[in-house]
């Protein structure tokens, strides 16, 4: 970047100082840092494949993804079946596609909730202090020291059947358990926010704000939060691929999705029994799902890079 | 020494407290009855359905209840499994050693694997070796423990044929025997999961090394003649090592959700696998019990990271 501008300012005949641009703000520089991280954009890409295959697959591939066809069960890949079919003789390209839908959709429904009531906590506590900050605090560590698999089988066992009459088996199903994943992992970013707060809250700039008699919240959303969201965003993008692994075990485990909605985890549960004559029914979802975590982690990573406040560009 | 232990035993009651409270609310706020059974069943008059309802207290006010429940808790009166028809204790004691055995082994395979590769890595940045470690690291804790088990028990035990992919408890060899056929059977469950927690450690210990070993006392220790041996040993790592066991104590609620998957995988007969069983017959006293029991070890294990930071961090007073 330093090499980048000296090179434009000597080029225009001027200092070889950079300019500044209006187009210079944190969003541009972040772009910039994050572009030369070169995994982090190999992620993007391959999550953007992914993406846009989950969404866009299913009406380019218009197989569906219950057709039972005893005579094709357990093929391999073949011309017909490009991933193979499974026990009932059902397409595994386009159930592994649909399922993609439901584990990104858990992925990243769960992480908005996780990051909203993290921030929100992270908020009240960091900008409250005092009492209320402290009582938030011994919360959140607690909600640390819960162990979170035995606890989402449990509370998914105790309210599935619930929600399955309020809001049907596939809704109610969702929203339990983006629920209760997203409620169980906010509390990293809680802290992350808070600490945030602590430091930004004293900064001259907001005590400005607090001399022209701006309001508490005013002060929250308008001046701090904005300058606190860059380790939300790294640790949001890392929520999605700890939810999308949360849900597919929790499908392994038989105890996700119910059998006709093929999330991978679901996938994955129902191969496990057949490994050894249809070892292609588990590899193509189990691989879907590592190349979705996979770049996602690249790409928190990379974010990670591009959004540290402490790094100067150039 | 004593006393510091003494303070943060008395820190972790108020946390196992709250764990309890956390989990009777669960249960409290889940629709369904325990009685529902007798409800249906036209053999139980509605009387004595009411009367067992007011012998165990369903009808009193929440917090007694939870007063109730606790003091059960802790006097051991765990209840009693509907599906195994023995004492949930019981039960759980005979499954608990075979977890912390997995567990244990897999945590240390992890530090193993982690503490060389990541201190190796660090003290040589952008290397060869560095960048295929780091490469691993992350493919290594991107890949979920549930299709790591499936992919070894689809190598090692259906095309090489090396190991079993069933662990038994009930080994019938003796003596050394026994002891390889244990070895042999307990591979795949603890690479599965020691690998995972190795990949994460790996990344935790090349940082925090990485952030230390550019600080002036470690020119310092040079300048003055230490070996790399020992300048890296007793004044890199012993610092790195600090924030590297705090990140290790915040994983460990995540190594009882892979001890999970791991023994539903290989069949491994831990408190893991009951919790399984346990849902799928709604055994509720037993899965109460055994997220009780993984909450109480998580503060238990959180307990020992704070001793070790307090031997490692002599900054840190006994007080």
């Amino acid at each position: 970047m330093a090499a980048n501008s000296t090179a434009s300012g000597s080029l225009a005949g001027t200092l070889p100082l950079p300019r500044h641009r209006a187009s210079d703000s944190l969003w541009v520089e972040a772009l910039l840092r994050f572009r030369r991280h070169r995994l982090a954009m190999f992620g993007a890409l391959a999550l953007a494949v992914i993406v846009v295959a989950v969404v866009a697959g299913p009406f380019v591939y218009r197989v569906p993804i219950n057709e039972i066809d005893f005579k094709a069960k357990l093929q391999g890949p073949s011309l017909a079946h490009p991933l193979g079919t499974d026990d009932l003789g059902q397409d595994l390209l386009a159930r592994v596609l649909y399922g993609g839908r439901i584990s990104l959709a858990v992925g990243v429904a769960a992480m908005l909730i996780a990051i909203s009531v993290g921030t929100v906590v992270g908020a009240v506590s960091g900008y409250g202090s005092g009492t209320t900050d402290h009582v938030l605090m011994r919360i959140t560590d607690l909600f640390l020291s819960l162990p979170q698999l035995p606890l989402l089988l449990l509370i998914v066992c105790l309210f599935r059947d619930m929600l399955k009459k309020l809001l049907g088996p596939e809704a109610g199903i969702f929203i339990l358990i983006v629920a209760v994943i997203g409620g169980l992992r906010w509390m990293p970013v809680a802290r992350l926010v808070r600490a945030q707060f602590l430091s930004i809250r004293e900064k001259e700039f907001v005590e400005a704000a607090r001399g022209l008699g701006v309001s508490p919240l005013r002060q929250v959303i308008r001046h701090i939060l904005p300058n606190a969201v860059g380790p939300v965003i790294v640790a949001g993008s890392l929520d999605v691929a700890t939810a999308i692994i949360a849900e597919s075990s929790l499908s392994f485990l038989g105890l996700g999705f119910p059998p006709d909605i093929p999330t991978w985890g679901r996938i994955l549960f129902d191969a496990k029994d057949n490994l050894d004559f249809a070892p292609h029914w588990a590899i193509f979802p189990g691989t879907a799902i590592f190349l979705t975590v996979l770049s996602i982690n690249y790409i928190g990573d990379g974010l990670r890079d591009a959004l540290d406040p402490r790094k100067v560009i150039g | 020494m004593s006393t510091y232990l003494f303070r943060r035993t008395l820190i972790a009651i108020p946390s196992l407290l709250g764990i309890s409270l956390i989990l009777f609310t669960v249960l409290a706020l889940a629709p369904g009855d325990p009685f529902e059974e007798l409800a249906t069943n036209p053999n139980v008059p509605a009387e004595v359905r009411l009367n067992l309802r007011a012998q165990f207290g369903l009808d009193d006010p929440l917090p007694v209840r939870y007063v109730r429940w606790l003091a059960a808790m802790l006097k051991g009166e765990w209840g009693f499994s509907f599906a195994s028809r023995i004492n949930v204790d019981t039960l759980i004691l005979q499954r608990l050693p075979t977890t912390i055995f997995v567990i244990g082994s897999a945590q240390l395979l992890g530090l193993l694997l982690a503490l060389p590769i990541g201190i190796y890595s660090a003290v040589r940045p952008y290397s060869v070796f560095d960048q295929i470690a780091t490469t691993f690291a992350y493919v290594g804790f991107s890949l979920p423990t549930f299709f790591t088990g499936l992919v070894f028990i689809l190598v090692f035990s259906i095309y090489l044929e090396w190991l079993p992919f069933i662990f038994r408890s009930d080994l019938s060899a003796t003596g050394l025997q026994w002891a390889w056929e244990m070895f042999r059977q307990s591979i795949m469950p603890i690479s599965v999961l020691g690998l995972f927690q190795g990949a994460s450690m790996t990344r935790f210990v090349r940082s925090a090394v990485l952030e230390v070993i550019k600080l002036d006392y470690i020119n310092t220790a040079r300048a003055k003649g230490l070996s790399e041996w020992v300048t890296i040993v007793k004044h890199v790592v012993r610092n790195a090592l600090i924030p590297v066991v705090t990140l290790v104590a915040l994983q460990i609620p995540g190594i009882f959700t892979g001890a999970v998957i791991t023994e539903q995988i290989f069949r491994v007969p831990g408190i893991g696998s009951l919790l399984i069983t346990a849902i799928l017959a709604n055994d509720t006293p037993v899965i109460m019990a055994i997220v009780f029991v993984f909450s109480c070890l998580v503060v238990l294990f959180n307990l020992v990271a704070d001793i070790v930071y307090g031997w490692l961090d002599p900054r840190i007073t006994y007080r």
